[in-house]
């Protein structure tokens, strides 16, 4: 068994921060998903030092019915080269149960 | 209008409870139960004495039977079925109108329910196996303070189950020993800690120190992760009063969930908690003590589902479900069929899962099924399969236990739990696939690694002593 090892916290943001930071492929599996469930994608961001807010700024608004994976991740790029330091997070709006289906940063922003 | 005079003596119970022909209304309060009467007591007639004895019947005829209308408020019994591969026993069917109960009383209805009927001499042995709550009497209920979305919205938490922990040793430690091991989970991942169901205020561990030190844990825990966490003050108390008391200062500490054991705290304890918490903003936390002694029985008691309904009436926004594939007892289908009672706005019938009849819960709340006792990184891949987003995944020692301590055991299990999550969204068949699943994340976690080493061989193979009637054994 493997010596013990300090543990060293970092900071995080929620759903998926404690895997390595998504490929390209999986983002797109994601999105995939949530479009899928019928939920409707939107893209947010925000300064990492005000990451424990509950509102971060809204890119633009949520993609009311948008079916395309690629549409989705276009924004994604768009929002993350207007901001290169901020988190971006992509949600999956689930409109019947009133909450969302999926939240999770895609673009991790730099301290 | 028909006359009726008075006859003292004693009647049959079929003569005025038995009515096949009965077509139960939107609005009655529907149970079934399963009898097992005693030698040379019919069916009908057990039948119609259970329907007695638990609404307006007595052994004898009384005079002042005649000064009401008891064929309004009489509960009728329906139906009557086999239990499939027990000759010993049957279903009957009772339909209660909904006035024999007093609105938004969880008390009153059980008192009913399962009162004296259980002792009833007639019967050998009694099961309420199931209870159709008309939507005109869930409406008059309170029910969960906040329910499952505002709870995700409070607390930040998206398209993934919540991960627990209860705090072990569960009696003995100091209260400053005791936020240490909170902390510690807490950094190193959990969204919540749990006090033991145990843990109330006894002498080595008052509760206001107790909340105290946990409230620093978690503010500290908080800040260093930019997550929001929790930890379930338990507040049960020896009297509603000391109860009270303890939530008010887990409020005025600004936590953000306390708990409660509804069933040895009492509905009239629960009920009132969970008004509470509506009206003060704080999550409910809902601990099972004592349902074994209840639900386990196959042929004595009440069923969890019953108790599950009784749970999301009275109030509270977790509710333990058994893990299905844990250490404690619990076949998965049926454990499917009471955390869909938990969660879902309407649950068909569906005898496969021991669903008896249609529950439509309208607008109620849902509460999160809790799955806790002897799980760890292992069975991460079934759980997650089994009980979807919405639940709370507890593990105590799979967190406590880890070679490197609680943060270390803390990010394990999230790891675990995101690599599944992200799996599964991505199609794969996690149950299926589990084993690669964990392994591939541990290559970039050390923490899942040790791990999975560790608990490589634990397994609870053990059959379930309740099993659902609905095949022949």
């Amino acid at each position: 068994m493997a010596e013990m090892q300090d543990y060293k916290s970092t900071v995080k943001y929620e759903t998926f921060s404690y895997l390595p930071e998504m490929s390209a492929e999986k983002t797109r599996g994601h999105i995939a998903y949530l479009i899928k469930k019928g939920w409707n994608p939107a893209v947010e961001h925000v300064e990492p030092a005000r990451s424990f807010n509950h509102y971060w700024y809204m890119w633009k608004l949520p993609m009311f019915g948008e079916q395309s994976v690629d549409r989705v991740l276009e924004e994604l790029e768009a929002c993350h080269r207007e901001y290169p330091n901020h988190h971006v997070r992509v949600i999956g709006y689930d409109n019947y149960a009133q909450s969302q289906g999926l939240a999770f940063v895609v673009y991790r922003g730099k301290r | 209008m028909a006359v009726k005079k008075y006859e003292a003596g004693v009647k049959a119970y079929r003569q005025t409870y038995w009515m096949p022909e009965y077509k139960p209304a939107d609005t009655d309060i529907l149970a079934v139960f399963k009898i097992t009467p005693q030698p040379g007591v019919d069916r009908e007639e057990a039948a119609a004495a259970v329907a007695a004895e638990s609404s307006t019947g007595t052994w004898t005829t009384v005079w002042t039977d005649l000064l009401t209308d008891l064929d309004y408020y009489k509960g009728r019994a329906y139906a009557i079925e086999d239990v499939p591969g027990d000759d010993t026993c049957f279903y009957a069917f009772i339909a209660y109108p909904i006035d024999l109960f007093e609105e938004g009383s969880v008390v009153n209805v059980f008192t009913s329910l399962v009162g004296n009927v259980f002792g009833f001499k007639a019967v050998r042995a009694l099961r309420l196996e199931d209870v159709r709550f008309p939507l005109a009497y869930v409406k008059t209920c309170n029910g969960p303070p906040h329910g499952i979305q505002v709870e995700r919205d409070k607390l930040n938490k998206y398209g993934r189950p919540l991960l627990g922990c209860t705090i072990k040793p569960k009696l003995g430690l100091s209260a400053k020993n005791y936020g240490r091991a909170v902390y510690e989970c807490l950094r190193g991942g959990l969204d919540f800690t749990k006090d033991d169901e145990n843990v109330n205020s006894q002498p080595f561990m008052r509760w206001r120190d107790r909340f105290l030190f946990v409230a620093d844990a978690i503010h500290n825990a908080e800040a260093e992760t930019g997550e929001r966490k929790g930890h379930y003050l338990n507040c049960t108390a020896p009297s509603p009063e000391e109860m009270y008391e303890r939530a008010e200062f887990a409020k005025e500490i600004g936590m953000p969930i306390i708990m409660h054991d509804y069933l040895t705290g009492g509905f009239c304890a629960n009920t009132g908690l969970a008004r509470w918490c509506r009206k003060n903003g704080m999550l409910l936390h809902i601990h099972r003590a004592m349902h074994a002694v209840l639900d386990r029985n196959p042929h004595h008691g009440i069923h969890f589902r019953v108790l599950t309904k009784a749970l999301r009436l009275s109030g509270g926004d977790h509710l333990h479900s058994g893990t299905v594939v844990g250490k404690l007892e619990g076949d998965r289908e049926a454990t499917l069929g009471w955390i869909d009672l938990m969660r879902k706005s309407f649950v068909p019938e569906n005898r496969s899962r021991g669903i008896f009849f249609d529950q439509d819960w309208g607008s109620m709340p849902g509460v999160f099924p809790v799955a806790s006792g002897g799980i760890h990184v292992w069975h991460m891949p079934a759980l997650v399969s089994i009980f979807g987003d919405d639940s709370v995944l507890q593990f105590g020692g799979g967190t406590l236990g880890h070679p490197w301590g609680n943060a270390a055991g803390a990010t394990a299990n999230r790891v675990a739990l995101e690599a599944c999550v992200d799996a599964r969204n991505r199609g794969l068949e996690i149950e299926k696939e589990g084993k690669a699943i964990l392994t591939e994340a541990a290559k970039s976690s050390p923490e899942l690694k040790i791990a999975m080493e560790t608990w490589k061989e634990i397994k609870f193979e053990f059959d379930t002593v309740d099993k659902l009637d609905v095949v022949n054994r």
